[in-house]
């Protein structure tokens, strides 16, 4: 899809604010192909920007699965432990009282609100790890300053190869990139 | 690369079954969702207008009622003994169920990989939120000392006094406010990429400040995306058991009670499949109007109205094997009261009328939908959507109010009498949800587009019945019935 | 929506014909509460929706403030909280107690023996005092005339003590002095007259002879609508003078009332239900019952009791007196019987008087021709009754006149000049005074001094009003049905400076100082033999003068005189006191306004009771207006059908239709039945009834009561409803002779069985067991634990309209159903309060937990935990749970002292909080405080709730059911214990004894079978 010319910018960023190099792609195939090829070229620190979340592409440019689900778990194990502690504390130990002839501890009683607090807990624990892991909220990321990265949450596709990768080098870096078939790379700042 | 086929050499379907129009592209996915939210003031539709003004008078009308009800009391209305519970539980009731629709269709039709879920999630659970705003406004309205009643939460205290974790109304509590919390959160992360759209679209500095708040500064990095759609998934496995517990745990108010009529184990599933019922007929009643309005009949198909309302339909037929089951066991049981509750809601002499009216309404009115030729036609879909409603909430009326009228015995037997205030208090919530309504579908995007472009990078790469094929590939390994 | 109803129902008519048709097909006994359900025509059903006070008056627009007013004038205010809302605090510097007044203990009741007047009649009662309030009177036990019991009067007097509504200036001069001077002044002159009500007290009668010394001419009048004209003039009769007849039901065997309603009207009827119930006290197949016969033509309390209800009109009762005196061998009687009296009913009543060999009574109504009472007399003699069950003494008024006769002669004195100027003492004669002698008139034309405690119909048209002390506020004294003296001592100094009759007699006769404490002393310093204060402290402190019983005397019966001809024409009106306000004296009193009436459970109005067959035949239904016309007077009368009134009979109740003197509460009550009741037939009259247009809303607190089926089938959704409330097994009932049958487990107590099961442990109850037992054989439905229960617990009256709407806050109800046939239906009272459940339902769904249990078993109400789910209530399957759904407790500053008299051991509620009945909880604690002072258990009968000290039939018993041989325990063991709606498993504490008749073997009428 020869639409697009590639070009390339050179912003004579110097080296020590160098963020990285950005190469802008406009199809889903061009960015995981592109991602693959730098991996096997063995570029480590990459990361890829897309508009919406793109299949597979996470282990293209070489993430670890992440453990979110884990996490979640077990503070679902710490909700349902809390919400049947509370009432059975709350109605055998701390203020017993007669009530309608029932039992103390009435268990079956208590299942609806520990059920509840273990999906209270997992719930906010599977959003608010996901935004802590990922640094949100953060309102600047060197990443904005690529050139055209508003189309980033459009319909383009940017791969970013980081400058402390240590196989990093602006010009091999930058030439590998235009191999890769981009409509355009770019020297980005932090 | 250069594998995407062109439009023309998409092969010829149905329209209908399509969940998104052909050509689309993620660009105008992005122009045609986020449209109306960029527009500036001057240029809001002029039906918006009209429409938050009649909402906003239903809120002012709302606000007035409940000050009536803070100053003079629950005596205001139209309760009395024995009907202790009116229109404020009915309404409570009928609020909740509405929400569900919502949450199902945001979380259970994700997991069951329905992609034609996609582009009314947003919408439906903004309706969700909406409706439980509405709904656990009035548990705490219908109190006698409303001002007290945080007394329901667990919160330290002098005295070292616990809620009566045994009852039913604190089960709701738990469940309503977890409902309400995770609801909010779902949605707003379900929103977080699109703000981050409208963020850079953004052409006024204003906008971009506002949405670059929002969208807490989302960049679309792979590793980022990797995380939010685990949690999204996480999110969607805890709201679908969540939204099946707070339906039967507000069915559970009735049930463990001894009252005859509400004293049935089938109330919480028949609670539940009402709830979808009426939800579905809300989302109709709601995405209609608004898919002509916005122009969003490529984006919301007529594939969406048509699964809407099978739904409906089979929830609706659920409801009444429930009334059928409910009628049953009061027979079966062979206990007088059951059967003095049944046949004097069938053929009492004061309140038959709902009954049968709710029979029609949930039971006869919902059978066109067995014709296709219903379901793709907008305006008796909406017709349906609205007699639905009303029918759902005869039956919150028949279950709360005919039923505490004849209870055990004969000598406090009463009627029920809604007052002025009764209905403003109604009405005026219906004012709330839509004010809500309306600044939600202007000022948020309407529509999920990120997902929409992930459905418009299938719909392009592999026809719009890839997904069918892709089920069905998953259903043969699993060895499912295809 | 309601209009129109209302406008479908203005044109319905009842079916009456289709209703007495399917109760003729009745199979087994049918039951039915309430006309409206037996008929089931398309208007009728209209009719009936509209017919649910609930349903059909929608409570408009919440708190109306005029009306709040309105109420609040006495009885709403009271029920409140002023102690917290708004202080009572005097502006001026106050000083607190230096010196405490003798055995004032803060925060303990004193309790003071005292009698209330009524009808110039004392009924003995116990008042309670807290730091000199009174706040509650009870019966005092010592009281032949209370025996520790009360009415709804009675305890609803101490309301009418902190009426703000009561007269509180003199009118019609600057002062007392003046009043004194002007009174002096008109007594010195010719043509001086005093009007008092009847008077039995020692003290005023020693006043009114010195009045007579120290002005010769003067004349006394008495007028009273309370005194007893007929009976008078039938012991006139009988024996030529005027001797009281006293009867002793708890030595009889056998009791014809020939329309007596002698549980529910005249100065005795406490004791008589004491009695009468104690007769018929049956808890095995050992005991044995009296049999009641009553024979009347408007459904009474009495008649709800009888065993077999006979329904004659008024005008028949004389022939069929005479027959029975006739068939009993009375010299002279004749009479034949009515074709609509169950001549065979007849000769078993007679059968069983001769059996009774003078274990029988036969007693006449108050309003009953003196004829008849001449008869019931002759018939006791004849009987052998005197001596046994019937006991003669003299007359215990001052001078027993015939008050109708008085205000007749009073009238035409003051026509005639000879009476210029009139002293009124407490009556209201303006009122209460027959229609015909246009007393008003004569009134107005005279120089008039009123003395009362309202500034009402008469004192509006006096040229004096000086307003009246209370009973609490004076030293007095009065006679017992029986002549017992009481000194009657006030607890608190009058309100508003009021006088009592004594210091205006003393002001009469020229001393304006004298206390009453002096006055009635003197009565007594003269004839006391012993020391005087020893005797003083005796009598004062016990409440009765010992040794002041009437003697009995011998009477010999003069022979009969000529049968008189009751007038009788196609409608006979009969008036009668209201069960509630009586001639109107009480009028003002919320409490009394708003308890329902017994049988019909109307409140805020009277009625013209009308038989089934007599609204067909006018083509009327409830709420319809019709007019009552006798002679040329008439009036306007709401429909009320009333299952066992006598056809073409119109019975109205009087003390309504105050206009505007009587007070906020009373104004505009009601219709006025005194405009159409005349000198010669005060209490039973001829006259027309017509349909007149419009409606009136009466508002019941209670409207579903049908039974059974009255087709015996269920093959209708009309007869399965009808048919539903029997099978639910709530009123148990039988014969003595079934429980002699099976005395082991009588089938008509245990129609289902009821074995509990739990997956639970129950809790145990090991220190005391709190629990109650009702016994609907003798609770006769008056109402006297409604009123009481609301005096102990600060609860508050809420008015009509909130009652139309279903929010009553009475504790305790009194369930009334009407069973079998139409014209003459049998009634079941059961009083329903919180029962009290071990497996309470209300308990486990208050989401706060202001309902618990207490190791007692208690279902205790915290009512500042309380949020107001009203969740307990809907669970409740004995709907005892009252809601403050407005600020009912709220107070204003028009009403302040009625803040004085709220009992300071029961918190009142607020808005927004449920309540109920709590055991009198307040009074448990009590117990426990003086049993461990003393370091025991509290004893059998000395915790005693609100309801069961003022049930005159003792029907209510209370107690620890873990003590040995209470009486809790026997109650509880007796074959005839069941628990309502048992099969809920609530094991519920408080529990019924199935009802008990004793019908005459001899008789099986259509209603008695079993089914």
């Amino acid at each position: 899809m020869s639409a697009v010319t590639a070009y390339t910018t050179t912003a004579n960023v110097a080296p020590e604010d160098l963020y990285g190099v950005v190469a802008e792609f406009t199809t889903v195939e061009g960015i995981m192909a592109a991602a693959e090829k730098a991996k096997k070229a063995g570029y480590k620190r990459m990361e890829s920007y897309t508009p919406f979340a793109v299949e597979g592409l996470d282990e293209a440019v070489g993430h670890e699965p992440t453990r979110l689900g884990w996490v979640v778990f077990w503070m679902g194990i710490t909700g349902f432990a809390t919400g049947f502690f509370m009432q059975w504390y709350s109605n055998v130990v701390f203020y017993p009282l007669n009530i309608g002839g029932k039992p103390l501890n009435s268990w079956p009683n208590w299942i609806v609100i520990t059920f509840e607090c273990t999906i209270l807990f997992s719930a906010f624990t599977a959003g608010l790890f996901m935004l802590g892991r990922n640094g949100f909220p953060r309102p600047y990321h060197s990443i904005f300053n690529t050139p055209g990265f508003e189309r980033a949450s459009r319909d383009r596709f940017f791969l970013c190869i980081e400058a402390r990768d240590e196989k990093f080098d602006l010009d091999e870096t930058k030439d590998f990139m235009e191999t890769l078939d981009p409509v355009r790379v770019s020297e980005v700042e932090r | 690369m250069a594998t995407a086929r062109r439009p023309q050499d998409v092969p010829k379907i149905d329209e209908t079954n399509r969940v998104i129009a052909r050509g689309e592209t993620y660009a105008s996915i992005d122009d045609v969702v986020s449209q109306p939210v960029e527009e500036t003031p001057f240029k809001t539709p002029r039906w918006w207008f009209v429409g938050i003004t009649i909402a906003g008078l239903g809120l002012v009308m709302y606000l007035v009622s409940v000050i009536k009800l803070l100053t003079t009391g629950i005596g205001a209305f139209g309760n009395n003994q024995p009907t202790a519970w009116g229109f404020f539980i009915i309404n409570f009731v009928w609020w909740i169920g509405i929400g569900h629709a919502g949450t199902l269709i945001s979380a259970a039709l994700l997991l069951f990989r329905q992609p034609w879920r996609t582009s009314i999630n947003r919408a439906a659970e903004a309706m969700t939120i909406f409706a439980v705003v509405c709904a656990g406004l009035y548990p705490i309205l219908h109190i006698g000392r409303q001002w007290v009643f945080y007394w329901l939460f667990p919160y330290p205290n002098t005295f070292g006094l616990w809620p009566q974790f045994r009852s039913p109304l604190d089960w709701d509590v738990f469940a309503i406010s977890t409902y309400a919390s995770v609801s909010i959160l779902f949605w707003y992360i379900g929103l977080i990429p699109d703000f981050a759209t409208l963020r850079d679209r953004a052409r006024h500095s204003f906008m971009r400040w506002f949405y670059g708040i929002l969208c807490l500064g989302w960049n679309g990095s792979t590793k980022a995306w990797q995380r939010y759609m685990r949690a999204y998934l996480i999110l969607a496995a805890c709201s679908f058991p969540l939204v099946l517990s707070v339906h039967s745990t507000i069915a559970m108010d009735f049930a463990t009670s001894q009252v005859p009529g509400w004293n049935n184990t089938i109330m919480p599933p028949y609670f539940v499949a009402g709830a979808v019922f009426a939800g579905f007929a809300m989302v109709l009643i709601l995405i209609i109007p608004l898919r002509k309005s916005f122009g969003l009949e490529k984006i919301v198909t007529m594939r969406h109205l048509d699964n809407s309302a099978k739904l409906m339909l089979a929830t609706g037929m659920v409801v009444v094997y429930g009334y059928f089951v409910e009628v049953f066991m009061a027979w079966y049981s062979g206990v007088e009261f059951e059967r003095y509750m049944i046949f004097n809601r069938m053929f009492g002499e004061q309140d038959a009328w709902a009954f049968w009216a709710l029979i029609f309404c949930n039971g006869i009115a919902i059978q066109p939908l067995w014709s296709k030729r219903v379901r793709q036609n907008t305006t008796w879909l909406f017709i349906i959507s609205i007699i639905v409603s009303i029918g759902m909430w005869l039956e919150r009326y028949v279950i709360v109010v005919v039923t505490l009228k004849r209870d055990f015995l004969p000598s406090s037997w009463g009627g029920f009498n809604p007052t002025f205030w009764d209905f403003s208090l109604y009405f005026g919530s219906i004012g709330l949800f839509f004010t809500l309504w309306f600044l939600f579908v202007r000022l948020l995007p309407s529509v999920a587009s990120s997902e929409m472009k992930e459905l418009v990078y299938h719909d392009s790469h592999h026809g719009s019945d890839y997904f069918e094929a892709a089920r069905a590939e998953e259903f043969k390994e699993k060895g499912l019935p295809v | 929506m309601i209009k129109e109803a209302e406008n479908k129902i203005n044109n319905s008519t009842l079916d009456i014909a289709a209703v007495r048709e399917k109760l003729s097909k009745s199979q087994g006994k049918a039951y039915w509460l309430g006309l409206e359900e037996l008929s089931n025509t398309s208007e009728f059903q209209e009719f009936l929706n509209e017919e649910f006070p609930r349903q059909s008056v929608a409570y408009e627009n919440s708190v109306d403030r005029r009306d709040f007013l309105k109420l609040l004038g006495a009885s709403l205010a009271l029920a409140g909280l002023t102690s917290c809302v708004r202080p009572v605090r005097p502006s001026e510097k106050i000083v607190p107690y230096v010196k405490a007044p003798e055995e004032m203990v803060p925060g303990r009741p004193l309790f003071f023996a005292s009698a209330i007047n009524q009808g110039g009649y004392a009924m003995g009662v116990i008042a309670e005092s807290h730091q000199g309030r009174p706040t509650r009177v009870e019966g005092n036990p010592d009281h032949p005339a209370s025996l520790g019991a009360m009415d709804v009067t009675t305890s609803a007097s101490v309301l009418g003590l902190y009426d703000p509504d009561r007269s509180q200036t003199i009118v019609g001069g600057a002062d007392f002095a003046a009043f004194a001077t002007a009174l002096q002044g008109a007594a010195g002159g010719s043509g001086f007259a005093i009007l008092t009500e009847t008077v039995t007290s020692p003290t005023l009668a020693r006043q009114l002879a010195q009045v007579f010394e120290a002005y010769p001419q003067t004349r006394w009048y008495q007028y009273d609508q309370l005194h007893n004209d007929n009976t008078l003039e039938g012991s006139r009769l009988a024996f030529g003078e005027p001797v009281t007849t006293r009867y002793d039901f708890n030595q009889a065997d056998v009791i014809i009332s020939l329309g007596a309603d002698f549980l529910g009207e005249g100065p005795a009827r406490i004791r008589y239900t004491k009695d009468f119930s104690r007769r018929r006290k049956v808890l095995s197949a050992e005991n044995t019952m009296s049999r009641l016969y009553v024979m009347e033509s408007t459904p009474t309390i009495t008649g709800a009791m009888a065993d077999h209800r006979v329904t004659i009109r008024p005008s028949q009762i004389v022939a069929v007196a005479g027959y029975l005196a006739g068939e009993l061998g009375v010299a002279g009687a004749e009479g034949a019987l009515p074709e609509n009296v169950n001549a065979e009913l007849v000769e078993a009543l007679l059968a069983d008087l001769q059996a009774a060999n003078g274990r029988s009574i036969v007693i006449p109504g108050d309003g009953e021709a003196p004829y008849v009472h001449a008869l019931a007399h002759a018939m006791n003699s004849a009987l052998g009754s005197v001596g046994t069950t019937v006991f003669y003494h003299e007359n215990v008024e001052a001078q027993p006149v015939n008050h109708t006769e008085q205000i007749r002669a009073l009238t035409a004195a003051i026509s005639a000049g000879e009476v210029t100027s009139l002293l009124v003492l407490g009556a209201n004669p303006l009122y209460t005074a027959p229609i015909d002698l246009n007393f008003a008139e004569a009134y107005s034309g005279i120089t008039t001094f009123h003395v009362g405690q309202y500034f009402d119909e008469t004192a509006a048209r006096s040229t004096w009003h000086v307003p009246q002390t209370h009973y609490l506020e004076t030293w007095s004294d009065a006679r017992a049905f029986d002549g017992t003296v009481t000194i009657m001592q006030p607890l608190i100094s009058p309100f508003y400076n009021g006088k009592s009759d004594h210091e205006i007699l003393a002001a009469l006769l020229g001393d304006a100082e004298a206390t009453s404490f002096q006055i009635v002393q003197d009565t007594y310093t003269a004839n006391v033999q012993g020391d005087f204060d020893d005797f003083w402290r005796q009598s004062v402190f016990a409440g009765v003068i010992a040794g002041t019983q009437a003697p009995l005397t011998e009477v010999t019966l003069a022979s009969l005189p000529e049968t008189p001809t009751l007038s009788s024409g196609e409608y006979e009106i009969q008036f009668k006191l209201d069960p509630s306000i009586l001639d109107g004296r009480y009028a003002n009193n919320g409490w009394l306004q708003e308890v329902p009436k017994p049988l019909t459970k109307i409140v805020w109005d009277n009625v013209a009771f009308i038989a089934p067959a007599t609204a067909e035949t006018l083509g009327v239904s409830n709420h319809d207006i019709v007019t009552l016309t006798v002679g040329e007077n008439s009036v306007n009368a709401p429909v009320w059908i009333m299952p066992g009134q006598a056809a073409n009979t119109v019975t109205v109740h009087l003390g309504f239709g105050r206009g505007e003197n009587a007070g906020h509460t009373a104004n505009g009550v009601g219709f006025n039945a005194n405009v159409i009741r005349t000198s010669d037939t005060p209490w039973q009259t001829v006259g027309g009834v017509t349909r007149a247009a419009g409606r009136h809303k009466i508002v019941t607190t209670q409207i579903h009561w049908r039974y059974d089926s009255p087709s015996g089938e269920n093959d209708t959704w009309a007869d399965y409803k009808d048919s539903t409330t029997q099978r639910r097994h709530i009123i148990r009932h039988g014969t003595l002779a079934e429980l002699q049958a099976e005395p082991e487990y009588p089938k008509f107590v245990h129609p289902v069985a009821e074995e509990a099961s739990d997956l639970y442990p129950d809790f145990a109850y090991t220190s005391y067991k709190w629990g109650m037992v009702v016994d609907m054989t003798v609770c006769t439905g008056c109402n006297a634990c409604v009123v009481a229960c609301q005096s102990e617990n600060n609860i508050p009256v809420v008015g009509k309209k909130q009652v139309a709407v279903g929010r009553e806050m009475h504790w305790i109800r009194i369930d009334t159903y009407y069973g079998g046939d139409l014209d003459n239906p049998e009634f079941y009272m059961q009083p329903v309060a919180c029962m009290h459940c071990e497996k309470a339902p209300c308990e486990p769904v208050c989401p706060v937990g202001a309902t618990v249990h207490d190791n007692e078993g208690l279902n205790v109400m915290v009512y500042n935990r309380c949020v107001g789910t009203r969740y307990c209530s809907n669970n409740c399957p004995y709907k005892v749970r009252r809601y403050n759904f407005l600020q009912y407790a709220e107070l204003t500053s028009t009403a302040t002292e009625l803040s004085l008299m709220q009992n300071p051991d029961v918190t009142v509620r607020s808005r927004g909080v449920m309540e109920k009945c709590s055991y009198c909880t307040q009074r448990i604690q009590q117990g426990y405080i003086r049993a461990e002072n003393q370091g025991r258990k509290i004893a059998d009968g000395e915790v005693v709730t609100a309801c069961q000290s003022a049930c005159p039939a003792e029907a209510i018993i209370f107690g620890d059911m873990n003590t040995e041989g209470s009486a809790i325990s026997s109650h509880k063991g007796s074959v005839l214990n069941y628990a309502l709606l048992g099969e809920l498993n609530t094991v519920p504490r408080s529990t019924y004894l199935a009802r008990l008749r004793n019908p005459n073997p001899g008789l099986v009428t259509g209603t008695e079978v079993q089914s």
